[in-house]
């Protein structure tokens, strides 16, 4: 069993407060990824539970122990770093069982648990090379054996994969994938590579400004956004917001209008809008479909891109907003175009004026 | 057909290397010679003059009694005992000061890498002595600091009722390795200070995870990751330690006895209050080839330390 718990964790550095009230449970053997944009707090947090960083009120609990003041070596966590922060003048092996011998295990037992890790992450010909001999994945390899040697209750990664080039970038996360599978361990990860994230966690914690935004499953975050933040946060390319006056409200739902004149019936319970409120309608670039019989508005197309499966479209539409449309791969498109598209309705998600998603009617 | 056109085009190569680049190679020369001229004839001359001179007779007093004498200077020379007194203080000197300034400096280089209030202004004052030319500094210890009646360690243990310690009377040798220490502390502080700030903050971080208390993570992290570092102030400091004079002949005059004459300071008397203008080049040989002894043993264990 391991467990974490942070009660309104706060982190205040002389007068500006970074982390702004943290509550979250992480459960045993879960797979929580911190997202958010550059400088939301998300790799502070992560400190602050490895006990890098002081926490400056609030409660950190590991497994229902309190932790605020244990030092970092003591709760039970092992971290790999961004860096990797291998030690340049140890071997593979010695860098590996550097926390055992710290402890005081003897040199051959130290060795033996070395091996036993090197082989399980396949480094076992590399074990004697020093890390300098070794390529950017043999280098993350061995900076998750070094935290693996430890047997920790808790694994915490901070953005592991970032100095990575893409293709290993894939391969890794794969292995972190069944690694967290085989080990049935309970890992914290922070990154704000939109993939990773998806692919990677049993839960996604978005923060933005040291506040929480929203906690939920990839697919639940995906779906249903709490707020604009997290709907343009998550997904890529980003979701498309329009601002829109509302036309009509309904037992189906609010019918809104869009700029351009066209309309769309969003069934979602009108919680605290009414008719004539200005408000914003969120739809996904790949939920928008070119459609010349009825179309709901139309644009003009100022930039294409093609990625192969997909083409993205840059489109102005009536009001000078630009929207995104994942079109099919091969669609035959030219820049100044104008092209009809079509928006449905329950697809889209609106927001009322604080930037709250309005609530789905059930 | 083709594979005869490779061959071909792979044959050319060599002679046609050869010919673009031997009009290359005598220009390169050329305009190379100019410095490697000037300084072969900055280190030959000196050095074939020395070799010259150490085989004549020929001192200054008697300047028209010079002849040449074979290996007599170095008979004279290597049976005196004053040269092994003086090449014995000269390894102790060597040794001594570079064990306190390397020692110190990297616990010092530790101290002014935390942060504390005035850490700027502190880093100043640790590193100015260097500045201080090493006539001025021996002589402010030696009228200032270590002066018997008037220096402020006496007033300092007199004022205790220890009685005054006469520093350079009672421990000559001592008192200079104190002096030449506290001159070149601050350099060893300076190189091991900004080798300590290159060091990874993400590796403190990661060896504190792996449970390392401050003397651990020094002795493992910091120390490691200073050896090269380390291994270039040896090196440096050796070259001038070798040939410390300016503070031994402000000082202690290389005194009482033998007690602080170094090799330089030995030549030194040979060649400008003997007048042995022969004797003194056979000393600067010695000098040559003890400094190549010890240039040998240091220039191995720095380039293993570079190595690893």
């Amino acid at each position: 069993m391991s467990t974490v718990t942070l009660k309104n964790i706060r982190k205040t550095y002389t007068d500006t407060e970074v982390i702004k009230g943290i509550d979250l449970d992480i459960d045993d053997r879960e797979f929580v990824v911190f997202v958010g944009p550059s400088g939301c707090g998300k790799s502070t947090l992560m400190r602050m539970i490895a006990g890098l960083e002081d926490i400056t009120s609030g409660e950190l609990l590991i497994d229902g122990q309190h932790m605020n003041n244990v030092p970092p070596d003591k709760r039970g966590l092992a971290m790999v770093f961004q860096t990797y922060a291998l030690y340049p003048h140890m071997t593979v092996a010695e860098n590996m069982a550097f926390s055992l011998r710290l402890a005081g295990v003897p040199k051959a037992q130290r060795y033996e648990r070395a091996k036993e890790v090197g082989r399980v992450l396949q480094l076992e010909p590399l074990l004697d090379r020093k890390p300098g001999a070794l390529s950017g994945g043999q280098r993350q390899r061995v900076a998750i054996g070094r935290a693996l040697v430890r047997k920790p209750k808790v694994f915490l990664f901070d953005e592991p994969l970032s100095n990575l080039d893409a293709a290993l970038r894939g391969q890794m996360r794969l292995e972190l994938a069944s690694l967290h599978e085989s080990l049935q361990a309970t890992m914290i990860y922070v990154t704000h590579d939109q993939i990773e994230a998806m692919t990677l966690a049993d839960k996604i914690v978005v923060l933005q400004g040291g506040v929480i935004e929203q906690i939920g499953a990839p697919m639940e975050l995906y779906n249903h956004p709490r707020n604009k933040f997290v709907a343009g946060f998550r997904g890529s390319p980003k979701m498309n917001f329009l601002p829109v006056a509302i036309a009509g409200v309904g037992a189906s739902g609010i019918t809104v209008k869009l700029p351009g004149g066209g309309t769309v019936v969003v069934p979602v319970r009108p919680a605290n809008v009414q008719l004539g409120d200005r408000i914003t309608l969120g739809v996904r670039p790949e939920h928008i479909r070119i459609d010349a019989e009825n179309p709901t508005i139309m644009g003009e197309v100022l930039v294409i891109e093609h990625l192969g499966d997909a083409t993205s479209l840059y489109v102005k539409v009536a009001g000078g907003d630009t929207m995104i449309v994942q079109a099919e791969g091969n669609r035959q498109v030219s820049v100044r175009d104008r092209i009809p598209m079509r928006i449905d309705g329950n697809l889209c998600h609106l927001f009322d004026a604080n930037d709250i998603t309005l609530p789905k009617a059930s | 057909m083709t594979s005869s056109v490779v061959t071909t085009a792979q044959d050319p190569p060599p002679p046609a290397a050869q010919t673009t680049s031997s009009p290359q190679k005598v220009p390169a020369l050329a305009l190379v010679a100019p410095s490697v001229i000037a300084l072969l004839l900055w280190m030959i001359v000196p050095l074939a003059m020395a070799i010259w001179f150490a085989f004549q007779r020929y001192n200054l007093l008697l300047p028209d009694n010079r002849a040449f004498t074979g290996i007599a200077n170095f008979t004279y020379i290597l049976t005196d005992p004053a040269l092994w007194v003086s090449i014995g203080i000269t390894l102790v000197l060597v040794a001594s000061v570079l064990v306190i300034t390397i020692g110190l400096g990297t616990l010092l280089a530790v101290l002014f890498n935390q942060e504390f209030p005035g850490r700027g202004i502190a880093r100043v004052l640790a590193i100015s002595p260097f500045f201080v030319m090493p006539t001025v500094s021996a002589l402010i210890w030696k009228n200032m600091l270590m002066h018997p009646v008037n220096g402020l360690l006496a007033q300092m243990t007199r004022g205790l009722g220890l009685g005054a310690v006469d520093w350079f009377a009672d421990f000559p040798l001592i008192s200079i390795i104190i002096i030449v220490s506290w001159e070149w502390l601050p350099f060893a502080l300076l190189i091991l200070l900004t080798a300590i700030q290159s060091l990874d903050t993400d590796q403190i971080e990661a060896a504190r995870m792996d449970g390392a208390k401050p003397l651990a993570l020094f002795r493992f992290v910091v120390l490691p990751h200073l050896s090269r570092a380390i291994a270039v102030v040896a090196m440096i400091e050796t070259i001038f330690f070798l040939t410390i004079f300016a503070e031994i002949f402000v000082t202690t005059g290389g005194g009482p006895g033998l007690a602080t004459t170094n090799l330089a300071y030995y030549i030194y008397l040979k060649a400008l209050l003997e007048f042995d203008v022969g004797g003194a080049s056979a000393g600067g040989l010695i000098a040559v080839v003890l400094a190549n002894i010890v240039a040998l043993f240091l220039v191995r264990s720095v380039a293993k330390n570079l190595d690893t």
